[in-house]
């Protein structure tokens, strides 16, 4: 089935999958790639689960192995989207879904705002509105029953095809919300993907590992969704200080659960495993300022990821209650959010209207603190060691979402003397193509569907920015602060071999600030390995 | 007949409002939402409305206070409203027919508004031939203008294959029945009623309970349209044109800060107490009956009793 001949219904079709985008449809890059040949699912996923929307298969839906296993599939949805427009399971998102169903003009303005529709060669299947489409019609029809519906609305043909394709969808999107900007109503498809994400969870008990089992669940039972224990937790990072301190000569020691202190910082526990210079720049930069402030040992406190933010309200709950909590139990004057995009917006912003009076410590963001920090003249720097190009990556969630733009550029411009912006940016960027929980996934074909499609404006960005100094020979920088978009820029960079041809890497931004310290050893920054 | 065309109109009016009344208050009596903003948001204040930033630069933004510029956020919706600057910027193909559309929109609106103050002028005896000048004008341009839109967007709709997959019969019949009802409008302009007197006429009679007859059938039959495409609005995605308001306000907007706000916390608490029945394990199954008892419950950590 090629993209052009794609209608609404097709999704019911028995069909072995909705469509495909091949290499030669992909969005070109700025510089010729050669794009390698794209990897297809394993036989044995394909009969176990059902992967019939395209070449991916991100949610591990079972396949129904009966006409009654179908029908009950099918039953479930249904009862899960009229749980979706009910007043009391769904009063948190409640008003957004309905105004987005009944308002949307289908005019397709948000269309060209999607960097997955962009970059698949505009395939129909990632148009912002078609999944919606599907939806809407399906709730027209079978939960609000509105009468002629198939003629009024659209025909909409209900099979557990129909159902599976559309849950799979919900995981063809970002949720970045580029579309929901551009819409001159207000609708928001990025959000029905997500109510959709929450119907096969809340409802089905279906949602991908990397979220769910390996996700929020491991950070209700062990603090994290690293499944590092408080314990390893503390270890690791008294490791870290100790590596750090030495390697950069600055002595510091990372403070734990200290009862009063003014500020309880939340990292993503990721960050330990995978980017310790990032929890070492974060302590260096907070000791050298001398703020009164601390890491929590407690339950989730340790991890500020909120996994539910991509696909469960009750998980988000769960998660945020714990984070707040743990501020409650320590007494701090506020919490402050490492770089992590998600965590921000979590704690932040939903938190905002689900946490009780009694729960309401305040939550900023660590960067307008660190713009402060770097403008307070308390820490020396040399914006000469950062003399490199570096461009900003906005993450979604702290941009488009939380309106933070500023401080992030103005440590640029103090510490680094080669910023260059992306086009655009600010809360007009592009995701990283990680948004959403993907960033974490590598099961299967995964990978490399991020790579090659989701991640490929962002690639294109990156480039972009670049295009001024090309060659192995210039060290670039791309800071990313937020861990999620860290780990998809850092596939990306692998996948196209950046750091070899380009001598492209990546980072956040408290490892650009502790660069520039001039009482830290330099060359904190590694442009070696990643 | 004429009589009847009345009762139409009256029965049309009601219905129009009451299915708008009925959206704005099942809107409003919805449960409070999480917040969900999206920025650059149009009340911000200062050099930050410029890159659409927010309070959340600040270091304890809670302490400080928080600036709404209302002149700021006209800035954004007069333009938005007028000009339909969205698809302007972001759908410029589909601005050029769907702008004419709207524009003729509010051309008719205008033009009723100033036939209502004519036949206010006319009841109350007072010389309104300003008024009627101006409707003269806006009437006409305003009905010619929809027309030449929803011609433009049918035939968008059916030439334009990404328009195409997503139009179905309802897009159809409301662009055809706005090309009727605006046509019979035309056809009564030019041929019945070009001074519109006997709309004034017509609408005096609604607002004072006296009934005058008219002769037209090509009048009666363009008001009897005009009625049912009023009436029919708030039942289509069309409601966006009054449903706008809050999705902009309420949601894209919605950034007021639960900080000092008992009235948002007492909201909470009701809402925290609201019944859970989603069927999924890590949900049902632990004999918890509100969010906040789900919520609260880490089932991980506490596994059930046997």
């Amino acid at each position: 089935m090629t993209k052009k001949s794609l209608e609404i219904n097709d999704v019911s079709k028995n069909t072995a999958i909705l469509s495909k985008v091949n290499n030669e449809d992909l969005m070109p890059l700025p510089w010729s790639i050669e794009e390698g040949e794209s990897k297809d699912i394993v036989q044995d996923l394909k009969d176990k689960y059902a992967c019939d929307l395209d070449d991916v298969c991100v949610l591990n839906i079972p396949k129904p192995q009966s006409k009654e296993e179908e029908q009950e599939f099918v039953d479930k949805f249904i009862t899960g989207m009229k749980k979706s427009f009910s007043k009391t399971d769904n009063w948190t998102f409640l008003s957004m879904l309905e105004t987005t169903m009944e308002n949307c003009a289908k005019c397709n303005t948000c269309s060209d705002a999607c960097h997955l529709y962009e970059a698949s060669g505009q395939n129909e299947m990632y148009r912002p509105t078609y999944r919606t489409e599907i939806f809407r019609r399906i709730y027209k029809k079978f939960v609000k029953k509105e009468a002629l519906s198939d003629l009024r609305n659209g025909k909409i043909d209900l099979n557990w095809k129909t159902v599976a394709r559309l849950g799979e969808m919900a995981y063809r999107c970002n949720i970045c919300r580029r579309c929901a900007q551009t819409c001159p109503i207000g609708a928001d498809n990025a959000l029905v993907a997500r109510e959709i994400r929450k119907i096969f969870s809340q409802e089905m008990g279906i949602a991908p590992p990397e979220l769910h089992e390996k996700g929020s669940v491991n950070q209700l039972r062990t603090g994290s969704s690293t499944q590092m224990t408080a314990m390893v937790a503390k270890d690791n990072v008294e490791f870290i200080d100790e590596d750090f301190s030495e390697e950069t000569g600055y002595d510091f020691k990372t403070p734990w659960d200290v009862q009063g202190a003014d500020i309880l910082l939340i990292h993503n526990a990721g960050e330990i495993m995978a980017w310790p210079d990032n929890i070492a720049a974060f302590s260096i930069i907070f000791e050298a300022a001398g703020l009164s402030w601390t890491l929590s040992s407690e339950i989730a406190a340790y991890d500020s990821i909120n996994y539910g933010v991509f696909y469960d309200d009750v998980q988000f709950a769960r998660t945020a209650i714990l984070h707040a909590q743990a501020a409650k139990n320590l007494g701090v004057k506020k919490i402050v959010l490492a770089e992590c995009g998600h965590a921000h917006k979590a704690l932040t912003v939903i938190a905002d209207r689900v946490l009780p009076e009694g729960l309401k410590t305040p939550r900023e963001s660590c960067f307008p603190l660190l713009r402060d920090i770097v403008n307070s003249g308390k820490i020396k720097f040399d914006p000469s060691r950062n003399n490199f190009p570096v461009t900003l990556h906005d993450p979604c969630n702290v941009t488009r979402l939380m309106g933070i733009i500023k401080p992030q550029r103005d440590i640029m411009k103090a510490l680094c003397p080669q910023f260059r912006e992306m086009v655009p940016n600010g809360p007009h960027n592009y995701c990283c193509g990680g948004g959403s929980g993907f960033a974490i996934m590598h099961r299967n074909n995964i990978g490399d569907w991020r790579n090659k499609l989701t991640g490929r404006k962002k690639i294109s960005q990156i480039l972009n920015a670049f295009s001024d100094t090309r060659g192995p020979e210039t060290e670039k920088y791309v800071c990313a602060p937020c861990s999620n978009c860290k780990g998809q820029i850092r596939d990306m960079i692998e996948h196209y071999e950046m750091l070899d041809k380009e001598k492209i890497t990546y980072g956040g931004i408290v490892e650009l600030i502790v660069n520039a310290m001039v009482d830290v050893n330099p060359g904190f920054i590694n442009w070696e390995e990643f | 007949m004429s009589l009847f065309v009345y009762l139409i109109t009256y029965i049309g009016i009601i219905i129009f409002c009451a299915a708008v009344l009925k959206r704005i208050i099942a809107y409003i009596n919805n449960p409070p939402h999480v917040r969900w903003e999206l920025y650059p948001v149009g009340h911000e204040s200062g050099e930050r409305a410029e890159y659409g930033g927010s309070y959340l630069e600040d270091v304890d933004w809670w302490k400080k206070p928080r600036h709404v510029s209302r002149i700021n956020e006209l800035k954004v919706m007069i333009p938005e409203i007028l000009g339909l600057k969205a698809v302007h910027e972001y759908n410029r193909p589909l601005w050029f027919v769907t702008y004419p559309f709207h524009l003729g929109l509010y051309f008719t609106i205008m033009f009723m508004v100033f036939i209502v103050i004519g036949s206010f002028a006319q009841i109350l005896d007072i010389p309104a031939a300003p008024i009627m000048a101006i409707a003269k004008f806006t009437g006409p341009l305003g009905f010619i203008l929809t027309i030449c839109g929803a011609v433009g967007l049918l035939y968008k709709r059916i030439t334009d294959q990404n328009l195409k997959i997503h139009s179905c019969f309802e897009h159809y019949f409301n662009l055809m029945l706005f090309i009727v009802t605006m046509g019979l409008a035309v056809l009564t302009w030019l041929f019945v009623d070009p001074d519109f007197l006997m709309a004034k006429t017509f609408v005096a009679g609604l607002i004072s309970f006296k009934l005058t007859a008219i002769s037209s059938p090509l009048f009666l039959l363009q008001i009897v349209f005009m009625v049912a495409t009023i009436a029919y609005i708030p039942f289509t995605h069309m409601s966006h044109f009054f449903m706008k308001y809050f999705l902009y306000h309420d949601i894209r907007w919605g950034d007021e800060p639960n900080i000092n706000t008992p009235k948002t916390d007492a909201k909470i608490n009701v809402v925290l107490n609201y019944p859970i029945t989603w069927s999924a394990p890590h949900i049902a199954g632990h004999n918890k009956k509100t969010w906040a008892e789900v919520a609260t419950f880490n089932p991980e950590a506490e596994p059930e009793k046997e």
